[in-house]
């Protein structure tokens, strides 16, 4: 630590010397054309969700290059400067104070995790510097904490109806059956963002039962759903569970479908339910599969730099592509309030996750899509 | 219905064989080994590693893994339970010993395999569903509650018609009598956590196949249903709990059919309660064991 910090302090003179010709990007006054666009990306590179931070980097820096490549905002350049919040709400509000006083950015993206949103974020609120996250799915503690806090991540609350939907378009089932852990805070919401969902697509819930998580036996309760002939099997677990229940629905003799909430969302589910995974349905924020020209466009670009990307490139990247398109909507004005101002008429916006529009409480509104399992690998259902 | 049934009879299989253990060391020692579940875990691991990392057939590893789990008993016996032997307070300061036994085997079991689920390699066992009256069976099913009365009975056979069995029954009768009689008391009590731990082992390996997991804190789910069922058998009676441990798998069962599984818990409970209210020493009262 004690020999990094000159080469830091080192850095961050050469940083401010390279800007000295620039405009100091401060507090929310309006900037002349062809300016810079500072943002601060507070990833995490490091630490639990390092894998994450750098799938996001690829987006941001791509997405970056792009936009300062088609000088589509007539002259304003985006200087990104992404900073490691360690996967930790230390780090993270240390980053941000940063981003805020010293780097004086005009907009902050991040933090990787919502944990670490819900310590940072509210310092950007205070300071008045807008927040757009990518990747926070907790429906609540995150654009609630003030009118700064932006998303272009669905919630979790988002992703499983639309699941549902989508699912119902593609099978066509009137009736279904529900099987979630009753002892949870996340499977219990995510049970109750189903039975919502069930009833607006007008599908008859036909049979609900329950699990504990420290149940291993589920036959009881796949035996008395089975009984009442569902046409799809609609499950809120955890990983952990959720391979149980699977292959046990499966040797039960239920060939129906089977749908399950984010808690599917693991290579362990597949892993443990081995061939029983083979078709189960789950919600994803990035239709990979989409054919649309942005979507094409962005796979496109990750191929030329040999990134293969996933729903967090996606997501880092439709993030510049949302404050480009608000710096736009703002008349090419950069400033703090401006950009705040401009998200909320990001409307219908092209972008890989599909037409971008923000809901009024700032969080993401597009189509999310549906995965498959197919050869041991989750796939796209093609509509 | 049928499929229900079986689906009750399968999981009391489980109870029974885990139990089952739970007793005989009760049974003799008056003692609850709050550890036994943890052996039901380990075991599990253990059988796993021959498997997944040896590619030991599962028929192999398993009379392998029943003599581990049983030399892990007698660890637990040297370990956790001789030192305080002969204490007046030995009853509880061996529950709670147990209890720490418990903690270190589950923390060690973490320490190797991690928190992770993990699973038999898939086809350890040839899982063909058969079609019986309407309802589906799996080969796995049978094999696994055909091996758990083979263990219940010979387990019973063997209190009863060896002389490892008579002095197992002296000893819980009376230690200082069977000492008197010149039975090597502590040989006797060791070869019961053996025959405990092995028991619980085997239920380990049963349950981590049927279910497909195998985590450190596995245990957890069968524990509190075991000592629901050596309750309800009687304390200390092997066949109390071997006919506990059926009833209590299908009265879970048909409350989540008949109420919804919300009151699995419940109504178990309740029915132990019950149970422990008409006839306070259970099933089959608590010296069967002696007689066996």
């Amino acid at each position: 630590m004690r020999s990094g910090r000159p080469i830091l302090c080192a850095a961050l003179f050469a940083l401010a010397a390279c800007k000295g010709g620039s405009e100091p990007a401060g507090g929310g006054g309006a900037q002349a054309k062809g300016g810079t666009l500072r943002i601060g990306a507070a990833l995490s590179m490091t630490g639990a969700a390092a894998t994450y931070g750098q799938s996001q980097k690829n987006g941001l820096q791509a997405a970056t290059e792009e936009v300062n490549g088609a000088n589509s905002l007539q002259g304003i350049k985006i200087d990104l400067v992404v900073e490691d919040d360690a996967t930790s709400k230390e780090q993270g509000i240390n980053v941000f104070q940063r981003f805020i006083n010293t780097d004086k950015v005009n907009v902050i993206i991040g933090p990787t995790l919502s944990t670490t949103a819900t310590a940072a974020d509210p310092l950007a609120q205070q300071a008045k510097v807008p927040v757009l996250a990518i990747s926070n799915t907790s429906p609540t503690g995150i654009t609630d904490i003030g009118d700064y806090i932006w998303r272009d991540s669905l919630t979790e609350a988002q992703v499983v109806p639309g699941a549902i939907k989508k699912a119902k378009g593609k099978i066509g089932f009137k009736n279904a059956a529900v099987l979630y852990g009753n002892d949870d805070v996340f499977t219990k919401a995510g049970y109750d963002v189903m039975k919502k969902a069930l009833a607006d697509e007008n599908v008859n819930v036909v049979e609900t039962q329950t699990f504990a998580k420290p149940d291993r036996d589920y036959s009881a309760q796949l035996t008395a759903i089975k009984a009442k002939n569902p046409e799809i099997l609609v499950v809120s677990a955890l990983a952990d569970n959720a391979s149980g229940i699977v292959a046990q629905a499966r040797q039960l003799g239920y060939a129906g479908p089977i749908l399950g909430g984010n808690g599917f969302n693991s290579p362990g589910f597949i892993k443990n339910a081995g061939p029983a995974a083979e078709g189960v349905l789950v919600g994803t924020s990035w239709n990979s599969a989409s054919t649309a020209p942005a979507n094409a466009r962005f796979k496109e670009l990750m191929q030329k730099r040999g990134v293969n990307p996933d729903q967090f490139t996606a997501q880092a990247y439709s993030g510049i592509l949302v404050v480009a398109e608000a710096v736009r909507k703002a008349g090419y004005k950069t400033g703090r309030d401006d950009i705040k101002n401009a998200f909320a008429q990001v409307k219908d916006l092209d972008t890989p996750l599909g037409k971008f529009s923000f809901t009024p409480s700032r969080d993401a509104q597009h189509e999310p899509a549906v995965q498959q399992v197919k050869n041991g690998k989750f796939e796209i259902v093609e509509q | 219905m049928w499929q229900q049934a079986i689906n009750g009879v399968f999981l009391g299989a489980i109870y029974a064989l885990f139990a089952v253990g739970y007793a005989l060391v009760f049974g003799v020692l008056d003692i609850l080994n709050l550890a036994h579940q943890a052996v039901f875990a380990v075991s599990a691991f253990i059988a796993l590693a021959f498997v997944a990392e040896g590619h030991v057939p599962l028929a192999v590893a398993l009379p392998v893994v029943l003599v581990a789990a049983g030399l892990v008993g007698i660890g637990l016996e040297r370990v956790a339970f001789r030192p305080l032997r002969g204490r007046s307070d030995s009853n509880i300061s061996g529950l709670i010993s147990s209890l720490a036994a418990a903690t270190i085997l589950e923390a060690v079991a973490l320490q190797i395999w991690g928190p992770d689920v993990q699973r038999f390699p898939i086809g350890t066992f040839p899982d063909k569903p058969l079609r019986m009256l309407g309802a589906t069976v799996s080969a796995l099913q049978l094999t696994i509650i055909g091996i758990s009365v083979v263990l219940m009975a010979g387990l019973t056979t063997l209190l009863r018609a060896t002389r490892l069995g008579r002095q197992i029954r002296a000893v819980a009768e009376s230690p200082r009598a069977a000492r008197i009689l010149g039975i090597d008391v502590d040989r006797v009590i060791a070869w019961s956590f053996f025959l405990s731990s092995a028991l619980g082992g085997a239920a380990g390996v049963l349950f981590g196949v049927a279910f497909n997991s195998v985590s450190p804190d596995m245990g957890r789910s069968v524990e509190l249903k075991g000592l629901a069922v050596i309750i309800l058998g009687g304390m200390g009676s092997i066949a109390g709990a071997v006919i506990a441990g059926f009833a209590l798998g299908l009265v879970e069962v048909f409350t989540v059919v008949q109420l919804g599984s919300s009151w699995r818990d419940a109504v178990s409970f309740g029915v132990l309660f019950f149970v422990l209210l008409v006839r306070p020493s259970g099933l089959l009262g608590r010296a069967a064991i002696r007689e066996a």
